[in-house]
């Protein structure tokens, strides 16, 4: 589909996120606009802005009176007012607008807070080790398929308290709904459907054998005195695959991809462990993953432009990330940046409820990788391909590690 | 010097207790909270600074 489309000879009156050029490398066309438009539109997607700046994208991101979270994902499929249960949304919290929000956001905060996440550590060191031990003693291995992107996945899974030996089929099920945000209407109600069942009946399981996960504490979450709808449970277990699982892949992989081509750096992280805070929140702000959507709530104008009701506004907290104002040599990567107010995990209301997860299996990925691996380099760099879409992360990345 | 942080400000993006966990703690949400009367001693200036700097939301200040 997207192959079929005109390439974007400029970006700034024609911008488009899954043009060839933006998915392999965005941050010039972000530093092009801000210079001399610092909010792109675009006839496709039915009409779309984008935002280039740090303060523009805060802007956006705290003001749920001109613009929706109804629909966080950009498409060619346009929600109308109909479509969705505002201001509930498909998705709680993330499709959710205040009030409801703040209700559906406080419900899932517990399970999230620091305390119980970091008691996972252990269980996600063991994970990433297991990922190194079936690696063998290959030359080559793959830093994505066959260590980032399983350890998101293994975290959630354990987290819903899913059966370990569901794992390859719970990838496919995260794949489906992630890859289902291109397909057809039709398509998508088969994905949705196929996964409901597999959803209700691992909720069955959990309401005959309750036991302490996440899915055991939706079952027993209450709003006013009043069990979660069904609806709900399910539609927030969903997200915990869509929030939580090819962004937290794509910031490792992405941290692996760079380490790879700068041996300096991962010499530093090897030699400096006590680097490894500051690190993280490096490769969080320099190759931040998520790029989320609202809708325009109503016509306004903005930063001067005519924004009008259900227009997209593509939410870049990369380029963000990236803004010479916020940040000192904004498009350098600098290990030990020790002021580094990023935006990886939004702002506002939405700010990413897994950020405290996300943060742990970022830095424990990393840690177990180059205790295995103190020295490796990219084996084939022309092979190494980058996801297209709102969640930007290196896919496959062939490394050599001896 | 006093660390405070504006509650209504804080979405616990949690940068603040992971910089200083003498300064900062959290609450069962994960927003951050303020130890004690947030007093900084000296040996804690540093940190502070560093937390005030790295709060995305601008939701610690310093006061002398
Ligand atoms: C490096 C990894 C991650 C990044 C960069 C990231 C980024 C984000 C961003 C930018 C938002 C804001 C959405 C908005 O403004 O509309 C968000 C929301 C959210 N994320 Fe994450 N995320 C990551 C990992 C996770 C994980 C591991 C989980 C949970 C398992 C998670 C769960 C959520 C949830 C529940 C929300 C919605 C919060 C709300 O609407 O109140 N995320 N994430
Ligand atoms: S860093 Fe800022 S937003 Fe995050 S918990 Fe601390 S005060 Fe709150």
């Amino acid at each position: 589909m997207s192959h079929t489309k005109p390439l974007v000879e400029d970006f700034a009156t024609d911008f488009d996120h899954a043009d060839p050029q933006w998915v392999s490398d965005p941050y010039p066309i972000w530093e092009d606009l801000r210079t001399r438009c610092p909010v792109a539109h675009t006839n496709r997607y039915g009409g779309a802005w984008f935002p280039a700046t740090h303060e523009l994208v805060s802007r956006v991101a705290k003001d749920t009176e001109n613009f929706t979270s109804r629909s966080v994902v950009m498409s060619n499929l346009r929600p109308t007012d109909e479509d969705l249960p505002a201001p509930i949304g498909i998705a709680p919290p993330i499709t959710s607008d205040p009030p409801f929000h703040a209700i559906a956001r406080r419900l899932v905060l517990p399970a999230f807070s620091p305390g119980v996440v970091n008691a996972l550590e252990p269980q996600i060191r063991a994970l990433c080790n297991r990922l190194l031990d079936d690696m063998g003693d290959a030359a080559v291995v793959n830093g994505g398929t066959q260590f980032a992107q399983y350890i998101p996945v293994g975290v959630i899974q354990q987290m819903l308290g899913f059966p370990l030996e569901d794992i390859e089929m719970f990838l496919q099920i995260v794949i489906d709904v992630l890859d289902s945000i291109d397909s057809s209407a039709e398509d998508r109600q088969a994905t949705a459907d196929k996964n409901r069942a597999y959803f209700e009946k691992q909720i069955q399981d959990h309401v005959d054998n309750p036991r302490d996960d996440f899915t055991s504490y939706l079952l027993n979450a209450e709003i006013a005195g009043t069990k979660l709808e069904l609806d709900h449970v399910i539609g927030t277990m969903v997200l915990t695959l869509v929030a939580g699982i090819d962004t937290t892949w794509s910031a490792i992989s992405s941290s692996l991809w760079h380490l790879a081509q700068n041996p300096d750096d991962l010499a530093r992280l090897v030699n400096e462990p006590e680097l490894m805070d500051v690190a993280v929140e490096e490769f969080l702000r320099f190759y931040a993953p998520v790029t989320m959507a609202r809708l325009v709530a109503k016509d306004h104008d903005f930063n001067g432009c005519p924004m009008k009701k259900d227009d997209w506004v593509l939410l870049g907290f990369p380029a963000a990330n990236r803004d010479p104002e916020v940040f000192e040599d904004a498009d350098k990567f600098i290990i030990d940046r020790r002021e580094n107010r990023h935006v990886a995990f939004g702002l506002g209301i939405h700010r990413c409820a897994g950020s405290n997860l996300a943060r742990l299996e970022l830095k424990v990925a990393i840690q177990e990788f180059i205790k295995r691996f103190p020295t490796f380099t990219l084996e084939n760099p022309n092979e190494v391909t980058f996801s297209p879409g709102q969640v930007r992360g290196a896919r496959n990345l062939p490394i050599r590690v001896k | 010097m006093k660390v405070v942080i504006n509650a209504d400000a804080c979405t616990g993006q949690g940068r603040c207790f992971g910089i200083a966990p003498e300064l900062f703690d959290f609450d069962d949400l994960g927003n951050g909270v303020v130890k004690g009367d947030g007093k900084v001693t000296p040996e804690l200036v540093e940190k502070a600074r560093l937390a005030e700097a790295n709060c995305p939301e601008h939701a610690i200040s310093i006061e002398e």
